[in-house]
């Protein structure tokens, strides 16, 4: 058994100047690196592999299986982007670790480039998250200057150049072909797939995006080896996993445990509900991920756990609402939200987004009905699976739990409206 | 005023240095139009003309770029730019009170700016999508440096200090300085002296809420398992 609270990636944050190359340095930063030179591309992504190491962005897709995509040959220059854009509602962890820790992620870069035989990588931060920006352009001049960065770091032969790149504030540029076009200096639209980014991706050249948490994971990995890293989490999800708790709870934070966590387990960490208000309704991994209640306080806080339960494990943003909290608001304000980031390209997310926020303000607003409920279900149904990026399948998610559990009183909203027809009485 | 009156020698060098920082020269264009904000405090037509000249794209390009990202405002910013959450969990713990609160104050709506744009102590006032920071909320940024934990008149309080000339430390952040010294840097270009560099540098982020996790673990007693060195997995070299 594991301790509750197992900090890998968090566990540096408590030094002084923990953003800084000199207290990296004397705590184990960098040693991964040399570690890493010394062996083979092949080796790299193995290892990775062999941790099970999943995607920490949302999709959860296996990290070293998605490296072993990239191609063997270099006919084309190959790129590696680092998908910064951290803005999934309730999803809060990769700023903090950025901020805190930017070196883990610059020596998790240097790694994955390694192993993937690209010389050039790209960090797209969000750009509202400036002080993370700023956090890693100091680390990746730090970086350079002591030899991590560069031409023939450390002496292995290999290159590697670093770009910080700011985005301009568009949620869809977290999915990441939308990502890529935004890199590329067009609209944040998500492409076609295929070709996936491993065959075309930055300027049609082999690329894979991986979420900060994931790269900033592979330092440990190749340092202490997967047998330690599958020590932590279940067997389809291993490894730790920062947990941010928000919402009406006494202590919210940030909770590094181990994947397969428990809502309960992650209350008793974090001294319970605020002022003990009953739970009324929560989300597992942001708002894109279909809500759970209070009868769902001991479902595995892992990939596999929270798709049995009917929902997703996301970024593990673990928003908490009490019962002060309306769910038809609570839904309508997430609506609204994907209304606003809905990027245009395709219709079913475009026009169904509108029309859902527009149907959720009315009713609100005390003037919905009954039927706008199945009006609501229904425009889901055409949203949900027939949108071009997960953005629309993210944006029902709200509304069909938020029905699917409080049914009661998003009726409530059309009690009042019950109007009867003039000379309708018998 | 034309694009090369508006935008002198510097700023075009600064133009070249960022496509320089780039494969391809259009990857240059977001960070271009925060460079036209750090000079004009939105990006106006003579903006798009002067990234598309120094990209060799058609004006029409360009703004269908800058009117596809809300942070490339369109009408000139205040001095300041106070941006307030009001996605649910923020607006749910106060973030919409907050938000109303300095609407009425400074008697304007979304995008809208209080004082003359750019004079001393003007301000837009937006409501703005998550913020990534619930752990802390309700939160508010100003020229996205993070202030949190707000409430409707801790909010006040700041926002009045900006208007006096005033510029309160962020929780977490560098020193404030304005909406356009922030754009520089969101362009890429940080202060060239290494004092002031750093000092930006490690300026706060290290909230209890942040470290909450970390001090609980290190309080008790708990660890990852302990991590001893393993030598790569074997494999057959492609």
């Amino acid at each position: 058994m594991t301790d509750p609270l197992t900090p890998v990636l968090t566990k540096r944050w408590l030094s002084p100047n923990s953003w800084r190359l000199a207290t990296y340095e004397a705590l184990e930063g960098y040693t991964a690196i040399r570690k890493a030179l010394a062996g083979t591309p092949e080796q790299l992504v193995q290892v990775v592999k062999d941790a099970g190491l999943r995607g920490r962005g949302g999709a959860g897709f296996p990290a070293g299986v998605k490296w072993s995509f990239m191609p063997p040959n270099e006919d084309k220059p190959h790129y590696l982007v680092i998908n910064a854009d951290e803005g999934e509602p309730g999803t809060c962890k990769d700023i903090p670790l950025m901020m805190a820790d930017p070196h883990s992620l610059i020596e998790g870069c240097i790694i994955a480039s390694y192993a993937m035989r690209s010389h050039r990588c790209f960090i797209y931060v969000r750009g509202e998250a400036l002080h993370c920006i700023r956090r890693l352009n100091a680390a990746v001049r730090e970086a350079y200057g002591a030899g991590y960065l560069g031409e023939n770091i450390l002496g292995s032969g290999f290159d590697l150049d670093i770009t910080v790149h700011a985005g301009a504030g568009a949620y869809i540029c977290g999915e990441e072909t939308a990502l890529l076009d935004s890199l590329e200096g067009r609209r944040g639209q998500p492409r076609l797939k295929p070709p996936f980014p491993a065959a075309a991706g930055l300027y049609a050249a082999p690329t894979t995006v991986n979420n900060v948490e994931t790269i900033a994971s592979a330092p440990f990995i190749v340092n202490a080896g997967s047998d330690w890293f599958r020590k932590m989490g279940r067997e389809k999800s291993p490894g730790p996993k920062i947990y941010s708790i928000s919402g009406h709870v006494e202590q919210p934070g940030q909770y590094e445990a181990p994947l397969g966590t428990t809502l309960r387990q992650l209350l008793e960490l974090c001294g319970g509900m605020k002022d003990k208000v009953p739970l009324k309704f929560w989300t597992p991994g942001g708002s894109s991920t279909p809500m759970f209640t209070a009868e769902h306080l001991d479902i595995p806080l892992d990939f596999e756990g929270a798709a049995e339960a009917g929902s997703m494990l996301g970024t593990t943003a673990v928003q908490v609402f009490n019962e002060t909290v309306s769910v038809p608001w609570a839904v309508m304000k997430w609506t609204q939200f994907y209304e606003h980031e809905s990027c245009g390209k395709c219709t079913p997310c475009r026009e169904g987004t509108y029309w859902l926020a527009q149907i959720l303000e009315r009713m609100v607003d005390g003037h919905g009905t009954a039927e706008d409920i199945d009006t609501l279900l229904d425009v889901c149904d055409n949203v949900l699976g027939r949108s071009f990026c997960a953005l629309g399948d993210g944006a029902v998610s709200p509304i069909q739990s938020g029905i699917k559990y409080f049914r009661d009183e998003f009726l409530a909203l059309c009690e009042s409206n019950k109007r009867e027809l003039v000379g309708a009485q018998a | 005023m034309t694009s090369t009156e508006i935008f002198d020698q510097d700023t075009v060098a600064k133009a070249q240095d960022l496509i320089g920082r780039y494969p391809q020269s259009r990857s240059a264009l977001l960070p271009m139009l925060h460079l036209v904000q750090s000079v004009q405090g939105f990006v106006s037509q003579e903006g798009i003309d002067f990234c598309a000249r120094q990209l060799d794209l058609s004006e029409a390009e360009v703004s269908a770029v800058a009117t596809f990202y809300t942070m490339y405002k369109r009408r000139p910013c205040g001095e300041h730019l106070v941006s307030v959450c009001t996605n649910t969990l923020c607006a749910a713990l106060g973030g919409e009170a907050i938000y109303r609160q300095l609407g009425e104050h400074l008697g304007v709506g979304h995008e809208e700016v209080a004082g003359e744009p750019g004079a001393p102590g003007s301000i837009m006032l937006e409501h703005a999508e998550c913020l990534a920071a619930c752990d802390l909320a309700p939160v508010l940024q100003v020229n996205y440096e993070y202030y949190d934990k707000q409430t409707p008149e801790s909010a006040t309080e700041l926002v009045e200090a900006l208007q006096r000339g005033e510029k309160p430390a962020p929780t977490r952040g560098a020193p404030l300085t304005d909406f356009k010294g922030a754009e520089l840097q969101l362009a890429g270009f940080f202060p060239e002296d290494d004092e002031a560099y750093w000092s930006d540098v490690d300026g706060p982020s290290q909230t209890a809420e942040t470290l909450r996790g970390a001090r609980l673990a290190a309080d008790r007693g708990w660890t990852a398992p302990v991590m001893e060195d393993v030598p790569l997995p074997e494999v057959e070299k492609k």
